[in-house]
Formats: structure tokens, sequence, C-alpha cells
């Protein structure tokens, strides 16, 4: 049987053989001593022509309810949002997603000015003044920033708000647990971090404190107001998560004196494909520069003084440092990152002000009617584009109830914290239109589980 | 800006341009409640855009640029196959692309089946009794692993076993992701074959291992036969056995991990399974574990039950989650879709083919350049630039002198065990007459490095930048960019 991505005929395999001196390729692979070589044929399933397995992938996809044909109003950390067709048009170009880290910069400039087009994008969204080329999600980002506090410090405790992304969390205490750090999770009050909670743990052994912004249940937290809360103990760093699409609205982290800002910047043209691969990304001050996790590209000349770029400062990195390294990174999301960064010069300055505002008037839009519909709205702080409701039976029926009229209800709180059971976490993203959103709070009311 | 200079995104820009169609606001607007210390008072300075500007700017940059699709590879360790097309396209279907992590089980089924079926193909391939599709690339599947490790033996209360062997010519990776999960590393050196030294091995192995590290084969293409025996070692002295699946292309269908006493894997989905590598990632690092180490995998567990696929969250035993949701399932579609195109004769012609490339191309080129280990090579070979040395041409004027010839060049300065080392990796997806003519290529800079050394000391000489300043770069890092920092 011939396969169509392997060119050898069995000429050129005679012809091969010959030239290396072997009567066959299995000669080849007598190293493998005989008592481990695999015998036989591997049980997967045989092999399918194109036609015919696209057919049958197509039918497992279609298996799938997509956000696309259903309404969604599920986020909480990973959102429908408006991916201008652009994006996919130029991340299909093979020269970019064929190609490995750019290691030669004669030949990889696209790639490289492409990374520091995104690191300047991120630099300005976070107000930050360095930005790395990517990290593998927001969850992992922030895990690296809790280690990279600790070794920077050289303290051990980290207080992390219970108002993050709990899957983030779940991360923070893994990567924790393999450098020995103690994490102390900072209760929440009416939707936002306890400050007083948060000061009260605050001590000269803590390596640094973790704050969401706009936080898991989209509440806004007051970042001026940690930022004087932590002002006794100047050594701490402040590593603030956010979603980068508020930022086009809200105060960047770096103006209330963040150290590392992490985030996810899939809102910006990344589809949500089950969770992943979505692209980390993270920002950091220029004293922390030499410390950051992953790759980074700085612009330099050539020999004739052309601008260029190459990748720098890898002296950091795992492939140098080896078993002194701080972070084990290497490959990152250059590809999302890629999408992000055209997603970025296709809003410009005015579509992603715009984008956002939209998110915070149509979330602003659903809880004024969710509250006019006679329901409870949990949390009443100054919000991004989630809201809280509570519902009259659990989240879960009434999610089952909602699919069957074409909606994917919001995310169920319960299995958070017990305190919110029956709460539901709402996003309400540019592309619901008020339509959508009047229909699905009129479902919402008549539902009967 | 230099006349030359080719432009970033910014330096297109100008008030007033516009690249986006957002949809209009449908909603009766609201005065956003929000103390004005929130409201962001300097805009990010993104760039003021049309869409064709962008295109062009990104097309240009694309031309900047080598793929695989571009031309020739030869990336050692790295893998750098054809990257099927019909991926891409199962990949954008938007039953795959479309849909959250967080959504029921119910609605989602195609997907699950998805991974679980790949979860199974790769458990028989590598020969492992669970896989987790988790971690989202190599290194965080060597860390994931590792942490497994850990806590498999802090489990039977042998806190002591801190230590983890690293071969001389391992992946830098290693050594990192152990120290990243508390682990100590302690080097084992190659013998004068390349291959493990049983002897150093049997001297660092102690009550304190908790595990060996191993690719297999390793990163000099050879194929660890003394496997049987290191295994033994390790097991005897109570430590696990890790295998970086980073070179698995070589033995797909021909040896299994599992079979050759590893414990735990990790592979490369965008390297043995044609990710593909998208400029630096995303990639893919699934885990397999051996039976007594599935407790520890991360959480969740992908099951099937009745024929239909859940997730399982009880998992006292479990070392946590190391990523959010369910892994990088858009790297896993792609492979999966290879692996069905390929099938089980497919998938062993791969490593056949691989290994054929390999060693074809070695003896080509070993009467031109030093080979240090003669024996057959597995996927990869490592020749030495020592003899060109002598003429005062490095292999990094090598490397930068196939640039001219429109080439990727091979991995260079890797493994360290070798000096000026050239690792080259043909992979399977290459014709007869591409290899040949890389040959032609190598043997011509050969002889350059004797009758023109300057030739290959001045390259490249046709790139559409000659090389960079890195000190400066290093030095006085510009990592942003700054209107006001253009001449």
């Amino acid at each position: 049987m011939s396969f169509r991505y392997l060119p050898m005929t069995d000429k050129d395999k005679q012809d091969m053989l010959d030239s290396i001196g072997v009567s066959s390729t299995d000669e080849l692979f007598e190293d493998i001593p005989e008592t481990v070589r695999f015998q036989g044929e591997l049980n997967i399933k045989p092999a399918k022509s194109e036609p015919a397995l696209m057919k049958e992938l197509s039918a497992m996809a279609s298996k799938n309810a997509n956000t696309k044909e259903y309404v969604s109003f599920l986020g909480a950390g990973v959102y429908d949002h408006y991916i201008p067709s652009i994006v996919d048009h130029v991340i299909s170009r093979s020269e970019f997603y064929t190609a490995y880290t750019p290691y030669q910069p004669e030949i990889s400039q696209g790639e490289l000015q492409a990374i520091f087009e995104f690191q300047t994008m991120i630099s300005e969204l976070t107000g930050m003044e360095v930005a790395n080329s990517s990290m593998y999600d927001g969850g992992t980002s922030l895990a690296e920033a809790v280690t990279l506090s600790a070794g920077v410090t050289k303290k051990k405790k980290i207080l992390v708000s219970k108002t993050i992304h709990p899957q983030s969390l779940q991360v923070i205490y893994t990567y924790a647990k393999g450098q020995n750090l103690e994490v102390i999770e900072i209760a929440a009050k009416d939707g936002l971090t306890d400050l007083d909670a948060l000061e009260k743990q605050l001590d000269e052994e803590t390596a640094s404190v973790v704050i969401q912004y706009p936080n898991f249940y989209g509440q806004i937290e007051p970042l001026a107001e940690v930022q004087e809360r932590m002002a006794k103990q100047k050594k701490a760093m402040f590593i603030v998560s956010s979603n980068p699409l508020a930022l086009g609205y809200l105060t960047p982290p770096g103006e209330f004196g963040a150290d590392i800002v992490v985030g996810d910047t899939q809102v910006f043209g990344i589809p949500a494909q089950f969770g992943g691969p979505h692209c980390g990304y993270f920002a950091t001050t220029k004293k922390l520069m030499r410390k950051v996790p992953g790759r980074l590209v700085g612009e330099t000349k050539d020999e004739q003084g052309r601008r260029g770029y190459v990748l720098t400062l890898q002296a950091r990195e795992q492939h140098i440092r080896r078993d002194k390294a701080t972070s084990n990174i290497c490959s990152n999301q250059a590809l999302n990152a890629l999408a992000t960064s055209v997603a970025l010069s296709a809003l410009g300055k005015e579509g992603l002000k715009e984008m956002a505002y939209q998110n915070m008037q149509k979330a602003r839009y659903a809880f004024q009617s969710l509250q006019q519909a006679g329901f409870k709205v949990t949390f009443t702080g100054p919000f991004f584009n989630e809201v809280v409701v509570q519902c009259p039976a659990s989240v879960s029926a009434i999610n089952q109830s909602l699919y069957e009229k074409g909606y994917i209800g919001g995310y169920d709180l319960a299995s958070v914290d017990p305190q919110l059971e029956g709460c539901m976490l709402l996003a309400v993203t540019e592309l619901r239109t008020k339509e959508e959103i009047d229909g699905f709070i009129k479902e919402l009311g008549d539902v009967h589980v | 800006m230099f006349k030359e200079d080719f432009p970033v995104i910014f330096e297109h820009s100008q008030p007033g341009r516009i690249g986006y169609s957002l949809p209009t606001l449908d909603v009766p607007e609201v005065a956003i409640e929000l103390d004005e210390r929130y409201v962001r008072q300097q805009d990010a300075q993104l760039p003021e855009v049309s869409e064709l500007q962008i295109m062009r700017h990104y097309t240009a940059l694309s031309k900047r640029n080598h793929g695989v699709d571009s031309g020739f590879y030869p990336l050692g360790s790295c893998t750098m196959k054809y990257n099927p097309k019909i991926n891409e396209d199962v990949v954008r279907l938007t039953g795959f692309s479309h849909i959250h992590p967080l959504q029921s089980e119910e609605t989602v089924q195609g997907a699950l089946e998805l991974m679980y079926d790949l979860q199974t193909s790769l458990e028989e391939i590598t020969g492992m009794d669970t896989v987790t599709l988790q971690p989202a690339a190599g290194a965080h599947g060597e860390w994931t692993g590792l942490m497994m490790i850990r806590a498999f033996h802090e489990k039977n209360g042998d806190h002591h076993r801190t230590k983890v062997i690293v071969p001389d010519s391992a992946h830098g990776t290693n050594p990192a992701s152990a120290t990243v999960a508390g682990f100590e590393s302690v080097t084992v050196k190659s013998d004068e074959r390349g291959l493990v030294d049983l002897e150093d091995l049997k001297r660092v192995v102690d009550e304190n291992t908790a595990a060996l590290m191993l690719t297999n084969p390793n990163t000099l293409g050879l194929f660890e036969e003394h496997i049987v025996e290191m295994a033994q070692i390790v097991h005897d002295a109570g430590g696990r056995l890790y295998y970086d699946g980073a070179n698995l292309n070589a033995v797909l269908g021909y040896a299994r991990p599992g079979d050759m006493g590893f414990d735990v894997v990790h592979l490369n989905l965008h390297k043995t399974f044609t990710g593909p590598h998208g400029g630096g990632g995303p990639g893919s690092g699934p885990v397999g574990v051996s039976k007594e180490l599935a407790p520890f995998l991360p959480k969740p567990i992908l099951k099937k039950e009745n024929d239909v696929y859940v997730f399982e969250h009880e998992r006292p035993d479990s070392i946590g989650r190391v990523k959010p949701y369910f892994g990088n399932f858009g790297i896993n579609v792609r492979a999966y879709t290879y692996i069905r195109t390929m099938g089980p004769e497919g998938i062993r012609k791969v490593s056949e083919y691989a290994v054929l490339n390999a060693n074809y191309m070695m003896r080509q080129l070993q009467q031109d350049f030093d080979l240090p280990f003669t024996q057959h090579c597995k996927h990869e070979f490592v020749l030495s630039g020592k003899r060109q040395k002598k003429l005062g041409v490095r292999t990094l004027d090598m490397a930068k002198r196939l640039l001219d010839f429109g080439y990727h060049p091979p991995t260079t300065y890797f493994p360290l065990n070798v000096e000026e080392a050239l690792m080259i990796e043909p992979t399977e997806t290459e014709s007869k007459e591409t290899l040949d003519e890389f040959i032609v290529a190598m043997k011509q800079i050969a002889q350059e490095a004797k009758q023109q050394p300057e030739k290959v000391q001045e390259a490249p000489h046709t790139t559409v930048v000659g090389r960079m300043d890195e000190t400066t770069a290093a030095r006085k890092p510009i990592l942003r960019y700054r209107k006001e920092n253009q001449e």
C-alpha cells in the first residue's frame, strides 16, 4: 500500500539500501533488542482515504453542539467573540504554520517580527514594559508567574484570591507542589476579594498576591485598593490575571503597580476549540525582564544596519540553563499569538474600545432585563461582561431544558462554591443580539424543572 | 527608519482607518457605573490600518519566513515532516472549532469520542496502560510525568527519592523539568559509542534515585541497545523509567516504550504526529503511564461507560490539574486525523522511511564530515564539523551557508557531547531527489571550506537580512516597538 505523505518508490528504496550496504530496512533496526522488538501489527484503526475520513470526522464533529448553531451564554474564561475573517487567512499561510521556532533569524524574520509586534501589543494593553512571546494559556501563565515570584523573592507563601478562575487555581496548586510553595486562598465577599482577609495574611513571608481583573464572576476588582493594602509589604509581588479585552475599557494593571500581568488572548482571534490551544500572555516590568519565562524577541540590526529581530536573552531559558532553569517552557503558542496580533491589528485602537464597550453594554442590558424579569442577580458591583444570576432550580437541570430550546446556558457555580448553589454565571459578548438576550431570559423564566 | 527597513504594522497606521466590522450595538445604552480610576484614560496604541494593509503586511512577513512547505527543513530533534492539509480542514469544522470546554458532556460526545479514540491509539502505539491528553507541550508533559513519579514515590513513603538521572546528551528541557518538579538532576555519561555508559549508570543509581529520563533513540539518533539492562538497573534500585518521546518517529511500530520497560512516556504530537509546529507552537504533549502510575494522572480522566464518554473527577491520588480544560484539543484533532490517515501499516512505514532516509544521508556525507558514531542511526544522525573548524570554518558558518541553498539548516551545537555538532533529521516525507540535492549542497560546502573559506564564513549571501547583531540585542534589549525610538 502506498501513502500520499511517503514519496519513496521501490526503486528509490532499493538504491538507498544498496548505497548504505544493507539488504533490507529491517537490518537498520537490528540494534533494537529482539526481546523488545514489536512483532505484528499495531491494533489501531485501518487507514482511510481522504474523502472517507473527512466524511467520518465531519459526522463526529456534527455530534457536538457548537456555539454557532446554539446561542451561547457560556463564558467563564472562554468566550464567543467576533473573529475577523482575515485572521484565519493569515494564519493559514503555511510559511507561518509549518515553521519551527525562529532559531535562524535570516530566514525567520516574518515570524520574529510578528512576535515582536505581539509583544508590543500586549505591553500596550497591559500597561507593562515587557511582554514575552506567549505561554501555553492563561492558567499555566499564571502558575508560572507564581513560581517566578517565589524564585525572585525567595519566599514561599502565595496569597491567591478565591475569585480567580477555579481551574487556574487548581493549576497553581499543582505547580506549587513542584516548588514546595504554600498557597493560601483569600476568601471572597460579595463576589470580590475580601481585602481585610488579604491584609491579614499579607506578611514578610509573602512572595506574591494573585488577583484576577475582572474576576471569575465578572466583577471588577478594585486594584487601587489592593495596591494600597500591599504597600506595607513592598517585597511581595502583585500578580494580576486579566482578560485583555476588558483592558480596552479598564485602566490597565500596570497603572496599579502590578509586577506581573498574565492572561489569555483567546478573546482575540482564537476559537474556543474545546479549551485549547488558546494563548497565554506574560507581561512584566523591566526589572523582571531577565527572569521572564519563555521566549523573547528583540530588535537589532544586521551587518548592513538593516533593522531585524532575533530571539534574545536566551540565557534565561532551559536549553542554556538546563537544571538551573526556573521554568522548563520550550514551545509556546506562536501561531495563536499571530492570530491575536492579526485580530488586534484589525480591531485597532478604535475597534478594541468599541468591542470592550459593547460587551459592557450588552451585559448591562442582560443584567437589567434579568432584574426586570424578577430574577435575583447575585453580585451588584461593577462588572465587565459577566453576570451571576440565581436560578429557580439546579443549574444543570435548567441548562438541559435551555439546550432543548437552542441555548447553551451559563456556568454552574455550585461546583466552585457550595454557597453559590443554583447560581449561573452568564457571559454576554458583543455577538449576542438583543433578540437573543430577550429570548434567553424569557426561556429562563419559563423553565419548569 | 532606515530606508531598507521593513515596516512594522504600527508604521502603516493612520488615525481614522479601520480594519474591523463589529455588530451594531442594538441594546439601549446606559451609563457605566465605574469609579473613574478604573476607566482607561490612555488608549492602547494599536495600529489603525485597513484590511488590505493587514493582509499585505502579513503576506510580506510570511515571505520572510521559511516553513516546511517552503523547502527542506532537516532540523534534528524537531521532526519537521510534512503537515497534512486535511488536518487543517478537520480542525476547522465548526463542531470542533466552536465548542466550549465547559459545555455539558452530553453536548460534546463527538469531541470526547475523538479524544478517547486518540488516547486508545496512543496507548497502543506506546504500549502504555493509560494516556492523558492534558499537557500542552513536550516540556509540559515531562514535568507532568515527573510530578506523577514524585507522587508515586511519596505515596510509598519514599520521600528520599529526590534524584533524576539524565544523560549528558539529553535535551535541555529534561534537567529543567526535573528542577521544576522539585528534583535534583544527576548526569550519567555516554560511552565511546554514544550510548549511556552502563558502568556509570550503576555508579549514579542509588536508593535516592527517583527516575531515569531517557530519549530512545537518544539525541545522537542512536538506539540505546542496552535498554533492557538499563531498565533492570533502575527498577532494581526502586527508580522509575521516563521516556522522552521526542524521537518516537524512529520506532513507530518497531518498538514500544512500554515494552522496553518505561513507566512514563510523553509524546510530542506536533513532531511525530504532524502537529504542525506553528512557528514555535502550539504543541501537545500527551503522557502515557503504566498501570501502577495511573492513579496519579492529572484529573479529570476521560472514560467510556456504556458507550457514553464521561470525565472522572474523583481521583484522590491525582497530581491535580496541569492545565485548564482538556489539553490542546485542536492539535489533538490534527494528530488523530493523521493516525487515521496512516493506519497501522502507514504508521510503521513512517519510521521505516525516516530511518532509511537518515542512514542514506549519513553514509553519503561521512566522507566529507566527521562522523563520531559509525553504527546505523535511527531517524537522525550527528556529524561533527571538527575537520572544517581546523580550516577556520565553524559549524555556524556552514549552517548559514545552507541558507543560500534554500534550506533550513540542521540543528547545530547540540547534543553538547559532540564538538561542532550538526544534527540532521530528514524525516520520511522527503523524496530521494530532495535528499540528493541536499547532499550535493553539503559536499559543496565542505569543498568551499577548503578552497574558499570566506564564502562560508561570510554567509548567508542571499537572505533578506544578513547575520544579526545578537550581542547588542541582549545587552540593550528592545522588546517592543516605540515610535519615538525610530530615527
